[in-house]
């Protein structure tokens, strides 16, 4: 990949994120005129805005390259990230604005008066967030060793850096118009470069390539192995060697390899000629942005299917930094015009990264052989398009890589470091602000050094799963069911929650189980979020004194409109 | 391997919280064990518990309060039942023999009337019953006889009438001292009640002597003018919710600095810088405008020349930043340290004293105001207002547009 490009690409992403932070505010601002001053955020602009926080690096690279090795099942995730907005706009936009919370913990107190679940609801905000982060840097890391050839962490490093510097010296101060900014500069970033492809692909005869099909090669191709793996083979098949397979050295030498497993060893020269199908691989440890837990699709039963539905849907509303952008919103109804306007955001921007995975499964279908298929989008158009024009639009995109990394990332860290500030550190206060924000950080980064190689999209999708098994039974039934006592949310959050947590543990820790119980850990929501519900309400209901005094009053307040509650304290 | 190593981290960290929470629950003060005598000892640990019992019982009595104390006052008695009641319904049961919860509320109504404690024997069925006795003693509180201690146990004994009478009159100083936090919390209340009328009375006498100066020469912005005070006025007299957002305390602003403008012409120049985030954010009703007042006085009276006042509120986090600055004529921050305290009274207007109790009352002594101020160095007043903070709801809609 060409970085002459791509670099300063990089660099003005970083510069414009910074500039339009510290100065977006003051140059739309500073006048006199209190009409314009005090014109509150609209839905449009806040909704590009959450959307713009939202699009993470699992959105922009990770889809693309799921549906690259996976195939068509993968595009459940976009589903499922845009119609958690969905289960958000019917029951939980709203009656969560009117609520007057900021953060997630704030709600917890606003709806259950009590200090010990509001503790416990930051304690999950902190390690949501903590896990969503982790796969930003990790993804940033990887991208910049695609782009640039730069050691694994630097990109993380960078992100991180950029990040703490800006939040902690509240140079975000006008965050919705560097998210909302974010959000355009990535659908451009994506939609521009996917335009050039099509009409590329026009041009090359609109090959079609049946996807139930594994993937093929189109042309003579050489792949240079960059870790170790092993080849499943269910067919004999014919390749020109050099290097080392199964133990045995080759230079240049057409090999014909029996059906079964071979072990190719590091810096393998594999030749393979035109109309070969692609062979699976298997990795020794987990690598890259897309690999999935659980590769083949024998291994991913409906189960895992139906998991990852019920985590993406119902794991939207628990993510602490969406939940904080829906405050700007001045009252209810334009919190839910947020939410739709969102939905609309986030549903165009979904149907671009498959258009990426499919177009990479017929002219790249060697990166799911390395490992690196995460960096299909990146690489597409370098290979399809070529030239300066290839290498223009491989720097749009790797620009709009680094605004998702810098926005979530962002984002989250704010979220975190505010709850961190209020329920931590002992006292509030600016310079607690800026050492809880560098805490926010740090955790992530350092696991992420220290660890590298998680699967990205899964590492989202295990966020999902903890937040939709302890915030998703928290605001639904706080919102909807007057009966909720604080050791009943309590409850649920830690049965529901760190049952999920635990699951998540064990599946990175990589546990050596296999078929159902495997399945059962890596996609916990089917099991956990019913469960959080079941202890929250069983809990609920054993506890029926400990119903707070002023539920009616503070239900009503979620639920009725503003002018009504206005006219009614009028009466 | 390092898959393995993430897991192990992630698994990690919910016991070492658990950890830390355990140790601080269990870390009471057992160490005392190799201090003094084991009378000293002894006393130690009564204090401890009865630490323990006060917190809850400060918020008055209530079923949820009776029920933190009433196990933490049973370990005070070493008894075998334990029960608070207030003037009409038993509160909490520790301890056995539930099933006497009806005996002793029949018993009851005699003690509180009277204000006298009595003891008297429980009649029970049940031949392995544990309490026989029963020792009632009221809580009262100013002469008011709030509820009753009642204290179980197997026999008779004049030590334990004597222990319940004391716990229960240290139990009435709680109370009384939740009275005290309840008249205090009221006493507030009264003064934000008192304080949202005053509006400065030289505010509107001068706002109508400026329409009145309009009134021939330029009956139309006489008209704007007196719109824009019907306006502020609504504003400052509304009778509903004492916490408004943001957004509709700037739009008072502007209706007063509208009437200032006009009495002031040119001398007076504004600049806002607002993030539009920041507007929901809900505060005290009248708590800026009084800060936007002090700066035009401060920056007017002292100088014959122009005014420049800045208004900014800053998205910061879970916080909103305001800030209210202006190049007047200072002040001496000693007076201004005097003022604050309460021992001098500012000349007219809501005095910013105010603004800032209000503030600390809402919000906790660490929100209250920053003044950065010199002689001949202008004013900058800067407010931290939380996003969010229990029973801090604005009472209406933001206004539209």
């Amino acid at each position: 990949m060409n970085s002459t490009f791509a670099v300063p690409a990089v660099a003005l992403v970083v510069v414009a994120t910074v500039l339009v932070g510290a100065f977006g505010l003051r140059i739309s601002r500073t006048t006199s005129d209190f009409y314009v001053a005090s014109r509150t955020v609209g839905p449009r602009l806040n909704a590009a805005a959450i959307s713009g926080e939202y699009l993470s690096a699992a959105s922009f690279l990770g889809i693309a390259g799921l549906v690259l090795v996976q195939g068509p099942d993968m595009l459940w995730y976009p589903v499922g990230y845009t119609a958690g907005y969905l289960v958000l706009l019917l029951f939980v936009a709203a009656p969560l604005r009117r609520s007057g919370a900021y953060t997630l913990p704030d709600f917890a107190e606003a709806r259950l008066a009590s200090q010990a679940v509001r503790r416990l609801a930051g304690a999950f905000v902190v390690g949501v967030g903590w896990l969503y982060l982790l796969p930003q840097l990790q993804g940033a890391g990887l991208t910049l060793t695609v782009l640039t050839g730069a050691p694994d962490s630097l990109g993380g490093l960078i992100v991180a850096v950029v990040v703490v510097a800006t939040v902690a010296a509240g140079g975000m101060r006008s965050i919705t118009f560097v998210q909302a900014f974010q959000y355009w500069l990535k659908l451009t970033a994506l939609l521009v470069p996917a335009l050039f492809l099509i009409l590329a692909w026009q041009a090359d005869g609109a090959p079609r390539h049946v996807f139930e099909e594994p993937p093929a090669f189109r042309d003579q191709r050489a792949v240079r192995v960059d870790t170790t793996l092993d080849l499943l083979l269910d067919r004999p098949l014919t390749v020109t060697v050099t290097g080392t397979v199964d133990g045995h050295r080759h230079e240049e030498a057409a090999l014909s390899l029996p059906a079964g497993t071979h072990r190719i060893e590091q810096g393998t020269r594999l030749g393979f000629t035109p109309g070969t199908p692609v062979p699976t691989a298997e990795r020794g440890s987990n690598g890259g942005m897309s690999t999935s837990l659980a590769a083949g699709r024998e291994e991913r039963p409906l189960y895992a299917t139906y998991g990852l539905i019920l985590a993406t849907f119902l794991g939207t509303m628990g993510l602490p930094h969406v939940v904080v952008r829906f405050y700007t919103s001045p009252h209810g109804v334009a919190a839910r015009r947020t939410t739709v306007a969102v939905l609309a955001l986030i549903g165009a921007f979904y149907l671009l990264p498959p258009v990426y995975g499919a177009l990479g499964r017929i002219y790249a279908p060697e990166l799911a052989l390395t490992g690196d298929a995460y960096a299909a989008v990146l690489l597409l158009p370098d290979r399809m398009i070529g030239g300066l024009g290839g290498d223009l639009l491989g720097a749009l995109v790797a620009g709009g890589a680094f605004a998702a990394f810098l926005s979530t990332a962002s984002g989250l860290t704010m979220a975190v470091a505010g709850v961190l500030t209020q329920d931590v550190l002992p006292t509030r206060g600016v310079r607690h602000f800026r050492l809880g924000t560098g805490l926010a950080m740090a955790v992530p980064l350092a696991a992420s050094l220290l660890v590298g190689g998680l699967p990205v999209a899964d590492a989202v999708g295990l966020a999902f799963a903890v937040s939709a098994s302890s915030f998703c039974p928290l605001l639904v039934l706080g919102i909807w069911w007057r009966r909720l006592t604080p050791p009943g949310a309590a409850a649920g959050m830690l049965v529901g929650g760190g049952s999920a947590f635990v699951a998540v543990a064990a599946t990175m820790a990589g546990l050596p189980v296999t078929g159902g119980l495997h399945a059962l850990l890596a996609w916990p929501a089917l099991w956990s979020v019913p469960l959080g519900f079941l202890t929250m309400i069983l809990v609920s209901l054993a506890t029926p004194g400990r119903v707070p005094a002023g539920t009616a009053s503070i239900l009503a307040r979620f639920h009725l409109p503003e002018e009504l509650r206005a006219a009614e304290v009028k009466a | 391997m390092s898959g393995f190593l993430a897991g192990l981290c992630i698994a990690i960290l919910p016991c070492l919280a658990v950890g830390f929470w355990l140790g601080r629950r269990t870390a009471r003060p057992q160490s005392l064990g190799d201090l003094g005598t084991p009378v000293e000892h002894a006393t130690f640990q009564t204090l401890h518990t009865a630490s323990l019992a006060a917190p809850p019982l400060r918020a008055g009595l209530t079923e949820e309060t009776a029920r933190k104390s009433a196990g933490r006052l049973r370990t005070l008695l070493g008894t075998d039942a334990l029960c608070l009641t207030d003037r009409e319904q038993l509160l909490a049961w520790d301890g056995v023999g539930a099933h006497h919860r009806t005996e002793i509320m029949a018993r009851l109504a005699g003690p509180l009337d009277t204000g006298r404690g009595e003891a008297f024997p429980l009649t029970c069925d049940a031949p392995d019953c544990p309490v026989r006795w029963a020792v009632l003693t009221p809580l009262t509180v100013d002469d008011r006889v709030h509820g009753a201690l009642v204290v179980c146990a197997p026999r008779e004994s004049a030590v334990l009438v004597r222990a319940a009478g004391e716990v229960a009159r240290w139990v009435s100083v709680q109370l009384e001292l939740a009275d005290l936090d309840d008249s205090r919390t009221r006493l507030i209340e009264a003064e934000i009640k008192a304080l949202r009328a005053q509006i400065s009375p030289h505010f509107i006498f001068n706002s109508l002597a400026v329409i009145a100066s309009f009134v021939r020469t330029d009956p139309e912005r006489a008209r704007e003018l007196l719109l824009e005070f019907a306006d502020f006025t609504r504003y400052s007299f509304r009778r509903h919710g004492d916490f408004t957002t943001l957004a509709d305390e700037l739009h008072a602003i502007d209706h007063y600095l509208a009437l200032v403008r006009a009495r002031f012409g040119d001398r007076l120049s504004v600049t806002l810088q607002i993030a539009p985030e920041v507007l929901p954010v809900a505060l005290p009703f009248l708590c800026l405008q009084p800060l936007v007042e002090n700066a035009v006085k401060h920056g007017l009276e002292g100088k014959a020349d122009k005014c420049h006042i800045q208004i900014t509120a800053q998205d910061a986090g879970a916080e909103a930043l305001v800030v209210i600055e202006d190049d007047g004529a200072g002040m001496d921050p000693a007076l201004l340290r005097r003022i604050l305290a309460g021992e001098v009274s500012p000349s007219g207007g809501i005095g910013l004293s105010n603004v800032d109790d209000r503030l600390r009352q809402v919000y906790g002594d660490d929100h209250g105001l920053v003044i950065e101020t010199a002689p001949g160095a202008g004013m900058r007043i800067s407010a931290r207002l939380p996003k969010y903070q229990p029973g801090v709801h604005s009472a209406a809609r933001l206004t539209p547009g």
